[in-house]
């Protein structure tokens, strides 16, 4: 039992070739670019509208700052979350189960888990596209600061990745393409609701505070971007750095190993 | 000459299922190399085991030369795989489909553009290159996805099941083109349900069954071994079977249903005696097949 688990900690070893799996999903994107990046522009204006100028108007500033402000990292943040974990989940599963791609790759030269951090690179390159997409509409509301705002460009990779991983393990484990409703309702929504998006977490109670810091990532993604659109930086930035990089890290080993064990075995 | 594949005790289990129980077999280089059997006895998981896409549960494999274990990236680089299931990808044209599947064997993109396009001339599907693959028929994707396994030349050629559900036509184009290859010096492993396929193509071959081999060598002297030269089918009720045991005590046959399936050299010869005795209706005189020996070998019942 103690190897059974230990082998799903198994570092994959990988090469160059997970970039060949990245072009190919590259590819299919730019095929049917037109219409992937139209809904990234006009959402985030949607929600700026509704709720920063008409939801805000009876609100008043929260630590000092406007209300639309500061939502509008939380939706450069919310749409990291989006982009990577629907590719890699529902994307990712219609490729594996559907489509058969993995297998069709898996004869090359390339190997299962190349496959699967090609996957997760490109579900990460979808959060990074999306969340300067939404830069460019938020700057033009004048609503982050710059230079510093252009850290989201690299930074919605990084905290792309970490969603990508946790869609990953979900993709690795459910019995069908379905299933994905439970991590949606039970993670994924939670998360867009309570992360400190649309008010401060400092205002829920304290137990519920310690859950939304230590289990729920998109807290500290937010915290992050909210921090670089503001201008302000600050300690617990680093220690949400910190956080991200150590459950991607985990969480990236653990879904090439899941996957493997899914698909061959 | 040289065994380009080898296996020795091969076993692979999912479970406690057997899907391959210890087999032993080799492949020369060359030559063209069949497995036959009823679906689930093991001929798609020896294949996978075979492109080091299933990792195998115990044995030894070697593919040219080398331990699917320890060293999986170099075997498939010199195999090309054509899979049971279509597994193109919908996203692509025929062309895009070529020129992304060659990028994950490292080919240069000039080099590949030009592998492309020979192999569209070859298959016959140059003038769909910009056609998405659902408005391809069986037929066409069965040939691209042929296309896909030899864009990286490789010296062994995989075939599961390559002509399954495809029209006589469609058939036949594919059985050129692979004899064509043989002929450039690939040697080509295949599975299939045909066994006209399997005399047509293979220079030997095994029946496989639960995973195991009932019989290896070449298809005519399987044939000739287990079923003689000729086959006489008999319509006709058990007078004729009482007739058969009492003055025929050595002669092989099968009933099944209404039919009766005599194996016997001299097929006219038998039908001929019968005729004087019986009306005997719808007779069939032919030479022994394969699925002669299949059918004998596997027995008739339904696997699915």
């Amino acid at each position: 039992m103690k190897g059974k688990i230990w082998s799903l900690f198994m570092i994959p070893r990988l090469s160059g070739r997970v970039w060949k799996v990245w072009s190919r999903d590259k590819d299919v994107f730019m095929k049917t670019y037109k219409s992937n990046f139209i809904p990234p522009f006009l959402e985030p204006v949607l929600y700026l509208v509704a709720l920063g100028f008409g939801l805000g108007f009876y609100i008043q500033r929260i630590e000092g700052i406007s209300y639309a402000a500061f939502i509008a990292p939380a939706l450069i943040s919310i749409s990291i979350m989006y982009s990577a974990f629907f590719e890699c989940a529902y994307g990712s599963y219609v490729r594996m189960y559907y489509q058969k791609t993995f297998d069709a790759i898996i004869a090359t030269p390339v190997s299962l888990e190349e496959v699967i951090a090609g996957e997760m690179l490109w579900g990460a390159t979808r959060s990074m596209i999306n969340a300067s997409i939404i830069l460019v509409v938020i700057s033009i509301f004048g609503l982050a600061s710059f230079p510093l705002s252009l850290v989201i460009v690299p930074f919605a990779f990084f905290g792309g990745l970490l969603f990508a991983t946790i869609a990953m393990c979900c993709t690795a484990v459910v019995p069908s393409i379905d299933s994905f409703n439970y991590p949606i309702f039970l993670l994924i929504t939670p998360m867009f609701l309570f992360s400190g998006t649309f008010f401060p977490i400092s205002i829920l109670p304290k137990p519920i505070q310690l859950i939304a810091i230590v289990f729920l990532p998109l807290t500290h993604v937010v915290n992050i971007t909210r921090g670089l659109t503001l201008g302000t930086l600050n300690m617990t930035m680093v220690m949400s750095l910190a956080w991200i990089a150590i459950v991607c890290i985990v969480l990236f080993v653990l879904s090439t190993n899941l996957m493997k064990k899914r698909l061959v075995s | 000459m040289a065994r380009i594949v080898l296996a020795e005790h091969l076993t692979k289990k999912f479970g406690n299922l057997v899907a391959v129980d210890n087999i032993d077999f080799y492949v020369n280089q060359g030559e063209c190399f069949g497995f036959l059997g009823p679906n689930g006895a093991g001929k798609t998981t020896t294949m996978k085991m075979i492109y080091c896409a299933l990792p195998k549960t115990s044995g030894k494999l070697e593919v040219v030369g080398l331990d699917v274990d320890s060293h999986p990236r170099e075997i498939k680089e010199t195999i090309g795989v054509a899979p049971q299931e279509n597994n193109l990808d919908p996203d692509f044209s025929v062309y895009q489909n070529l020129i992304v599947y060659s990028r994950y064997f490292n080919i240069p993109r000039e080099e590949a553009e030009e592998r492309v396009n020979k192999l569209l001339d070859f298959i016959q599907l140059q003038d769909k290159r910009d056609v998405v693959i659902e408005k391809l028929s069986s037929g066409m994707k069965r040939r691209l996805i042929l296309a896909r396994a030899l864009l990286n030349e490789p010296k062994i050629l995989i075939l599961d099941e390559p002509t399954t559900g495809l029209d006589p036509q469609a058939r036949h184009l594919i059985w050129e083109k692979l004899r064509q290859l043989k002929r450039e010096g690939v040697t080509i492993i295949l599975t299939t349900h045909y066994m006209e396929e399997a005399a047509q193509l293979c220079d030997r071959l095994v029946i496989m069954d639960y995973g195991r081999f009932l019989v290896e060598g070449k298809p005519y002297e399987l044939v000739e071994k287990f079923i003689g030269k000729g086959v006489l089918e008999v319509t006709g009720d058990g007078e004729i079977v009482s007739y058969l045991h009492e003055n025929y005590a050595k002669l092989e046959f099968e009933v099944v249903g209404d039919k009766i399936y005599i194996f016997v050299d001299e097929p006219e010869v038998l039908l001929a005696g019968l005729s004087k005795k019986f009306r005997v209706e719808q007779t069939i005189v032919r030479s022994a097949t394969l699925e002669d020996v299949f059918l004998k070998l596997t027995g008739r019942g339904l696997r699915e």
